[in-house]
């Protein structure tokens, strides 16, 4: 069976997730006081992983590594899930979102 | 013979009854009946002790066993409570029973005036004598170390008696510890004796000599008989608990403990010990020829060092203490020319002759009110006519006069040196004869200081009263021990019957024939002794009451000579620098150094390092997300270059 | 060709977009972005053959979690120019990290080799089967217990979402189960005549027991100390 991305290739895919990461990285280091923009970030950075999966999966005719994007949006969705509701409740508290001042965890 | 087993059972656990009574109910029942326990408990043990040493006299001293109980019993380490009866342990105990129960009868009088309850001191003095009679009675080694053991126990709580002196609890102490290091060298020889003979039982023990005599011991490339070296250590025990010279410091200092106490310790249960083991393993020593050359040589010299000393002491007590340390050294010194009986009859006269001179100081000490310097007593003998002639009788004994108790054993010993023809012993002789002389002087410079020299304190020489009559009786009934005790028991110690008084209890090999030979001595070898003791009373007479000047002219012009004899040869200062101080700045470092320094700093430092490392740590959670999420990717970054680089 | 020129065109709107999710200042617009993001990278999973990746995707991506987030941004009152404040100083920084890990990653793309194959036998799905067809026989039988966990994770973030944003106020209502499960009729209803052209308001409003409604609610929860104020406003109008 030819993989579906042959035509393609491995390589591309791979620099694609590969700068969808390095954004996804930057997007953090950029808005460290947005904790919104940062949770899209780590969405992104787990697209880059997503993207990495499906790739080698198609590429080794195996399909383990589709199931394993399963499994990826599975804990991709449970952390914005619990990420917004902890912001949600931050807001609620303090009347603001920016994590820059967030010490209170602070030793 | 069943009954002689029983009387001599009770004989000696009744005194652990007397103590357990005493001193674990003396609180409740209070001190007078805690003393009538004690001295009732120590009055029925000396009946059946004396029972037991007639019934085993008139129908053979066996040797039988008596089993108690059993006591260790592990893989092929066994052993028993058993007592021993042979009349060496029957004779003892009875003599050791007799003297305790008169210093038990005459502690009733001089306790008297002591202001805290007194029933401790009873149940330690029946402890003390429980102690020496398991020493005394055991049949192996193992229990013989045990009352080995509690002797020292009870001397130590004795002699710390006063514990609120200082002195009294440094001398304890000191008893304690001079023993202890001796009690090193008797346990490792108990554990050569076990690896050789895998027994501890004498009975074992003494029958398989023989077989044992070509062992060897190799220690640092040498080899050793091992019979000599297992004798060596043992004869090192007995050293420390008998005051041989070089242990012998405890003695003089254990004088803190009431006099009672003393008489004790020097007549019947302390230094005896030593004397008595020798006795005891003579089947082994018999075989060890060379250790008993050195026993002759320590014996000999501390005979004549205690005698020098004794001579300059100014404290009463301390003199007797000297005297004994010196006797002690006659009898090791027979012990080393194999003449065991003589040395355990010259210990059995010895007991009632010093406990007598000590009961007697203490009744003096007693009169005036616990003054202990001889100096500042005088002229007391129309005060305390007793206690004036029973300390007479007691020196003529101690100086060996004819026909007291000690001209019997001391010139027994002195013929038997001098019969046994070696070098070590004629030197023994010498020394022995020369340290007769020096007994006689310092007996009867402490006499004449005392009793009749101008006093020096008038009014208190004549608050002095005679001592009640519970210390009166014991004085008497030793003085008259004193007297006869020599003259009755020559024929069974060392005469005629000797050898069916013994049967077998002491062992002699077949060459060893000085118990044989030592009548047969020159006459003028066999005079001697007296003669030079006779001038020795001579001298004091002139020194102390015909020019009373004379000592001190003799002290100023050889000071040297007398401050070396004064301050004991210096010993306590020489051990004071060898062992005391090293010690103490091994142990002031350990103690500064380790103790505080690494055991304890070692933790104080870590929790220090943890909290000052956990005040640094705290700094870099600053509780910001946004660096903690830059330091993940920064460590992403780290990782990810190594493993592309690494 | 075309699936050549259609991956490139994905590849470089998802980039794009993802690029303007992290630097546009308002976030309404990151969101929409972020979903243009997710629709382009369904395109790539198609491209790589994976439709029922890109149909998920697309349903519960966009559908679900890029809509939270679309709600969340609009429901809370930020002042997002605030937010923006630091982006120029920290960009230098960003940007050199950012850089050494594309380039790293570029480095390690390029001098990887496959593992030879046959170290281990790949998942094949039985020919014929549809991708989706496919994925789902293994889900059920290869990581069946791996697909139960991923339901309990999601369980639990469910969970953990609600005890996180629930708030307890007065004024929500909860019954006691207990007692409303041990209610008879015959305590919580009454039958009342009720004359003809009259209606219910004479009656209190309610037809059954003033109290009976109030005995079941939680302590702390409207309606459990009795009959509030507005209860008698409504009564009365």
């Amino acid at each position: 069976m030819t993989p579906a991305i042959a035509p393609i290739g491995l390589g591309s895919y791979l620099v694609v997730s590969a700068a969808l990461l390095v954004l996804g990285v930057l997007g953090i280091f950029l808005n460290r006081k947005n904790i919104i923009i940062i949770l899209m970030s780590m969405e992104l950075i787990l697209l880059a992983a997503n993207l990495n999966f499906v790739a080698f999966s198609s590429a080794h005719a195996d399909l383990s590594g589709q199931v394993m994007v399963l499994f990826v949006l599975t804990i991709a969705a449970a952390e914005a899930a619990i990420g917004l509701a902890i912001v949600t409740v931050y807001f609620r508290n303090r009347g603001s979102i920016q994590v820059e001042d967030v010490t209170m965890m602070k030793g | 013979m069943q009954t002689d087993l029983h009387l001599f059972a009770a004989a000696i656990l009744l005194p652990l009854a007397g103590a357990v009574v005493a001193g674990l109910g003396g609180r409740l029942m209070g001190d007078t009946l805690a003393k009538a326990v004690t001295l009732l408990c120590m009055g029925a043990a000396t009946v059946c002790g004396i029972g037991a040493l007639w019934g085993g006299w008139t129908s053979g001293f066996g040797p039988y066993a008596v089993p108690l109980a059993d006591w260790v019993n592990a893989g092929g380490f066994h052993a028993t409570w058993t007592l021993r009866f042979d009349t060496l342990s029957v004779t003892m105990s009875a003599m050791v029973l007799c003297v305790s129960l008169l210093v038990h009868c005459y502690s009733v009088g001089y306790m008297s005036h002591e202001t805290m309850p007194v029933y401790r001191f009873f149940a330690y003095l029946s402890l003390f004598t429980f102690a020496m009679l398991m020493l005394v009675s055991s049949s192996d080694l193992i229990q013989l170390f045990f009352g080995w053991e509690g002797v020292g126990l009870a001397s130590y709580l004795l002699i710390g008696y006063w514990y609120d002196r200082p002195a009294a609890t440094a001398a304890a102490i000191k008893a304690f510890v001079v023993n202890r290091v001796a009690d090193l060298f008797f346990i490792v020889g108990i554990g050569l004796i076990y690896v050789l003979f895998h027994s501890v039982r004498y009975d074992e023990i003494f029958a398989a000599v023989p077989q044992a005599a070509g062992a060897f011991y190799t220690l640092f490339g040498h080899s050793f008989p091992m019979l000599e070296v297992i004798c060596f250590l043992l004869f090192i025990g007995a050293m420390g608990k008998s005051a041989q010279l070089f242990l012998h410091t405890w003695l003089p200092d254990a004088m803190e403990g009431p006099t009672p106490v003393s008489a004790l310790i020097h007549a019947a249960t302390m230094v005896t010990a030593g004397v008595f083991l020798m006795a005891r393993m003579s089947p082994l020593l018999e075989v060890a020829p060379n250790t008993r050359l050195f026993i002759i040589f320590i014996g000999a010299t501390t005979c004549f060092f205690a005698a020098t000393v004794g001579m300059v002491q100014p404290d009463i007590k301390r003199t007797i203490a000297y005297s004994t340390c010196s006797q002690l050294g006659y009898m090791f010194a027979a012990v080393g020319v194999g003449a065991y009986q003589v040395a355990i009859f010259h210990l059995t006269t010895h007991a009632f002759f010093k406990a007598l001179l000590f009961l007697g100081a203490g009744s003096v000490i007693h009169a005036m009110h616990d003054e202990q310097n001889m100096f500042r007593m005088g002229g007391l003998w129309k005060k305390l006519p007793l206690t004036y002639g029973v300390m007479w009788i007691g020196s003529l004994a101690l100086a060996g006069v004819f026909p007291f108790a000690g001209y019997w054993s001391k010139d027994a010993i002195l013929n038997a040196l001098w019969a046994a023809d070696g070098r070590m012993s004629h030197y023994a002789w010498m020394l022995g004869v020369i340290t007769a002389f020096l007994t006689a002087f310092y007996s009867w410079r402490l006499l004449f200081l005392v009793f009749h020299r101008a006093p020096a304190d008038v009014q208190k020489r004549d608050a002095a009263h005679e001592s009640p009559l519970f210390m009166s009786v014991p004085l008497v009934l030793l003085a008259i021990g004193a007297v006869v005790s020599g003259l009755v028991l020559a024929p069974y110690y060392i005469g005629a019957q000797q050898s069916a008084f013994w049967q077998g209890s002491i062992f002699n090999a077949p060459g060893n024939t000085i118990m044989e030979t030592f009548e047969q001595v020159p006459g003028v070898v066999a005079l001697l002794p007296s003669l030079v003791a006779l001038v020795g009373i001579a001298l004091a007479f002139l020194f102390y009451i015909a020019s009373p000047g004379l000592p001190e002219a003799l002290a100023r012009s050889c000071g040297p000579v007398y401050r070396f004899l004064l301050n004991k040869w210096y010993f306590d200062e020489l051990y004071e620098h060898i062992f005391v101080k090293p010690y103490a700045a091994i142990a002031r470092f350990l103690w500064k150094d380790g103790e505080e320094g690494a055991v304890e700093g070692l933790p104080r430092d870590l929790v220090r390092a943890t909290a000052s490392g956990a005040v640094d740590a705290v700094r870099l959670q600053t509780g910001s997300i946004a660096l903690y999420a830059f330091t993940m990717l920064a460590g992403l970054v780290v990782v990810l270059t190594v493993a592309l680089c690494g | 060709m075309l699936a050549q020129l259609v991956f490139y065109v994905f590849a470089a709107v998802l980039l794009l977009s993802a690029a303007m999710v992290i630097s546009v200042r308002n976030p309404v617009h990151a969101v929409l972005f972020l979903i243009l993001a997710f629709f382009n990278a369904a395109g790539l999973f198609l491209i790589a053959g994976a439709e029922f990746l890109a149909m998920l995707l697309v349903i519960v991506y966009v559908g679900a979690v890029a809509v939270l987030f679309l709600f969340v941004v609009m429901m809370l009152d930020i002042d997002f120019t605030q937010l923006r404040e630091g982006l120029q100083r920290h960009a230098p920084i960003g940007i050199c990290v950012g850089g050494v890990l594309f380039a790293e990653l570029i480095m390690a793309l390029s001098h990887w080799t496959m593992a030879p194959a046959g170290v281990s036998v790949p998942l094949q799905a039985a020919p014929g089967l549809t991708n989706t067809a496919a994925l789902g026989t293994l889900i059920y039988t290869h990581y069946v217990l791996l697909f139960q966990a991923c339901g309990l994770v999601l369980l639990v973030a469910m969970i953990g979402a609600i005890v996180l944003t629930l708030r307890q106020t007065g004024s929500g209502r909860r019954q006691n189960i207990e007692k409303q499960h041990a209610r008879t009729p015959e305590e919580t209803l009454v039958l009342v005549r009720v004359p003809l052209g009259e209606n219910v308001l004479e009656q209190g409003g309610f037809l059954r027991p003033q109290t009976s409604y109030y005995d079941t609610a939680v302590p702390g929860s409207y309606g459990s100390t009795g009959q509030p104020a507005v209860e008698k406003e409504e009564t009365g109008a």
